[in-house]
């Protein structure tokens, strides 16, 4: 038979249409997924200096912004506490080289990068403490930088 | 054919040089799973920091072995295939920048000035000379592209309405791929790290280096790979005892990686700041565009293994498979091709999950990710490279191969090997354990805060796929060393390859013929795709980044 004025045998038209098949299911799973569980590439945020100040700014009980600055070697905040069912707005950049920010248990994987912001949402329906980890070499101490996540063990102070 | 001693020496060098470096880059891989393993608890060993050898193993093997394979082998299949040698001076001159250009990023590597890893990241800086080293040394692998155009055009022009040989559509489609995506590395190594590196400049624009490093990144892997892809189109066939299921099928499959090798680079670059969402699903969409030849090229390698099965007597639905030459040491490409081919399946699949937009989250700079690329260039591509190189120092040299039966089983013990370090690091990956981390020092020290017992098991299987292919690796040394410096036994300066005829003899279609219009419709996409992701990087970005050493959080040279 031919395709596109290419003679193909019956064993090259299936493996062809197999191919083609497979892939559009994986395209189709992962526009889906990107619709139905929100799920997302970090959203970009024009530079400002004001995303070099690292602070948590609670807008109500159950929404937080988190303005994380990665530096060598560490984040700040370094810990982060929140009650159970919040959801937070990471807010990322870096005061000096590249560094990756990697929220375990949560698909929030960004880049820290100098002169650039980048923000990803996520929200938090679990207990527990949730490791952050910094996972692009970012000089000598790079296998020291690591954040976290408590949630819903609150301290004295909240 | 006996082809000019000169040129025989200018492939034998480009050979022995990198194997020789591979040595270093084999056993730092070693190390690497014995750090991260937690074996040792320490920031360096013999004299060489994690870092420091993590950046030799990645510059070795992907950067320099790769590219000095793939301009031999080229001589080689152009010569050996359009029958005519490229010129003296420019091939020479290539091969001495190729070498000088090692040499320096070497020195600087091996000083310990460029502890930056194979990608050099700003604002992380290495020593000026590495990065002039690197792009003296892929200015030199440009050359030989040229000449071998030349040489395709005086062929054609004594051959009318012939079919280019698929082995020649290959390696010039896979050198223009290389130039294309090298030109925005060299700006990005020559005008924008070089300059400021020196302190010519004060600040780099981070996601502007990111972005021009990716458009060659990605491609950097079709370059390793066709190759490989031609010596199975090539070569393969013969060596089974049979032949190309389909001819017209490698054509098509080399034209499409021309399309879309480059327009997918933004792909590593999901987790980036800068770089807007829709750019990212575009090049994620297009990447599925660069699997699309690999699957026709799996269907039509089994294919051609069936048929070479059946034709020496296999019966039934899967008789045919016993009837390959996996074991037998004459026909020992056979094994390393088959070999890779095997990985690759694992490798290309895993590659797809790392492509797939937001999916890349969940792996993204985890260990997930050197978990998939061994599978890949730590598969098809270096066994082939091996297997290739002791064939060709065999013949040039006119040297019987030394120790035929382990080379027979090296890529064997190497698939092994590979498997098991892969599923130790993509199991590790899957839990959130980080790739390019000396993990042994924190996340594998159990007398550090960090430590992370969950990553003991990954992190030790990983390490015993690690020995079995450094096992693999001395093997292959003993064997490519034995037969460089045995006692000749036959003639030398010959090269001969197994040439394998097409099973469907396929007409001539003129499309399948002519470069041209490919590389019309490439630089198109790139230019649809590329636009795009450039100018979100200047619409988005801030100011730019001053260099840092890595070993200090404030900024200097």
């Amino acid at each position: 038979m031919q395709f596109l004025g290419i003679e193909l045998d019956k064993y090259e038209f299936r493996a062809l249409l197999t191919a083609i098949v497979v892939m559009t299911i994986f395209i189709f799973s992962m526009l889906y997924v990107v619709g139905a569980r929100r799920s997302d590439v970090p959203e970009c945020v024009n530079f400002d200096k004001s995303y070099l100040t690292p602070r948590i700014d609670k807008i109500d009980d159950s929404t937080y912004e988190v303005y994380m600055v990665a530096q060598m070697w560490g984040f700040q905040p370094s810990e982060i506490r929140i009650p159970v069912g919040s959801t937070v707005d990471f807010y990322l950049t870096s005061k000096d080289v590249v560094h990756g920010f990697y929220i375990d248990g949560k698909d929030i994987n960004m880049m820290a990068e100098y002169g650039n912001v980048t923000k990803r949402t996520a929200k938090f329906t679990n207990a527990g403490v949730y490791k952050i980890f910094c996972h692009e070499y970012c000089g000598v101490g790079h296998q020291n930088m690591e954040a976290q996540i408590i949630v819903g063990f609150p301290t004295s102070q909240q | 054919m006996k082809i000019s001693h000169w040129l025989r020496n200018v492939i034998l060098t480009e050979l022995f040089i990198p194997i020789t470096l591979l040595i270093v880059g084999i056993y730092h891989g070693l190390m690497q799973t014995v750090y991260r393993a937690g074996l040792i608890h320490q920031s360096s060993f013999a004299g060489l920091d994690y870092y420091q050898g993590l950046t030799l193993h990645g510059v070795i093997n992907a950067l320099v072995l790769t590219t000095f394979f793939a301009v031999a082998f080229g001589h080689a299949t152009i010569v050996y295939f359009l029958k005519n040698e490229p010129r003296k001076r420019p091939t020479k001159l290539s091969m001495w920048l190729m070498i000088a250009g090692t040499a320096m990023a070497a020195w600087a590597m091996f000083a310990g000035k460029a502890d930056v890893l194979y990608t050099f990241y700003p604002p992380l800086k290495a020593h000026p000379l590495f990065y002039l080293g690197l792009a003296v040394m892929i200015v030199g692998s440009w050359i030989p592209l040229f000449d071998w155009v030349g040489l395709l055009k005086s062929w054609r022009a004594s051959h009318t309405g012939e079919k280019v040989p698929l082995a020649v559509w290959g390696t010039i489609i896979n050198f223009i791929i290389w130039f294309t995506c090298t030109l925005s590395v060299a700006y990005e190594v020559l005008f924008m790290l070089l300059p400021w590196s020196l302190g010519w400049k004060a600040t780099i624009n981070v996601a502007l280096a990111r972005t021009l490093f990716w458009f060659f990144g990605h491609a950097l892997v079709y370059f390793w790979l066709l190759p490989a892809y031609v010596m199975y189109y090539a070569f393969l066939p013969r060596l089974a005892g049979g032949k190309l299921y389909s001819d017209l099928v490698g054509r098509i499959t080399f034209a499409i990686f021309l399309i879309f090798s480059v327009p997918v680079g933004v792909h590593h670059q999901f987790s980036d700041p800068s770089i807007e969402p829709n750019t990212k699903l575009t090049q994620s969409l297009l990447t599925f565009g660069v699997a699309l030849p690999s699957f026709l090229t799996a269907f039509t390698m089994f294919a051609t293994l069936e048929y070479a099965g059946r034709k020496n007597g296999g019966k039934g639905l899967f008789g045919w498979i016993g009837r390959l030459p996996f074991f037998d040491s004459s026909r020992y490409l056979f094994s390393y091709f088959i070999c890779g081919l095997i990985l690759f399946i694992f490798g290309g699949f895993t590659g797809i999950v790392n492509a797939s937009y937001e999916l890349n989250a969940v792996v993204h700079n985890t260990a997930f990710l050197p978990g998939h690329f061994h599978m890949t260039v730590a598969g098809p591509v270096i066994l082939a490279m091996l297997g290739m190189s002791v064939h060709l120092v065999s013949q040039l040299k006119g040297k019987k191969v030394f120790a035929p039966t382990l080379n027979t089983i090296v890529p064997y013990l190497w698939m092994i090997g590979v498997f098991i370090f892969s599923a130790g690091l993509m199991w590790g990956g899957l839990q959130g354990e980080p790739r390019r981390t000396n993990l042994g020092l924190s996340y594998l020290n159990p007398k550090s805060d960090l430590f992370h017992p969950q990553w003991v098991p990954d992190t030790l299987l990983t390490m015993c796929g690690g020995f079995i292919m450094f096992l693999a690796g001395i093997f292959f040394f003993i064997v490519f060393f034995g037969t460089f410096f045995r006692r000749k036994t036959q003639e030398a300066d010959q090269l001969e390859f197994p040439v394998s005829e097409a099973l469907h003899d396929e007409r001539i279609i003129p499309l399948f013929n002519d470069l041209r219009p490919w590389v019309i419709l490439m630089v198109l996409v790139i230019l649809i795709a590329y636009i795009p992701a450039i100018l979100d990087v200047f619409r988005f970005a801030g100011p730019g980044a001053p260099p840092h050493l890595p070993n200090s959080p404030v900024p200097g040279l």
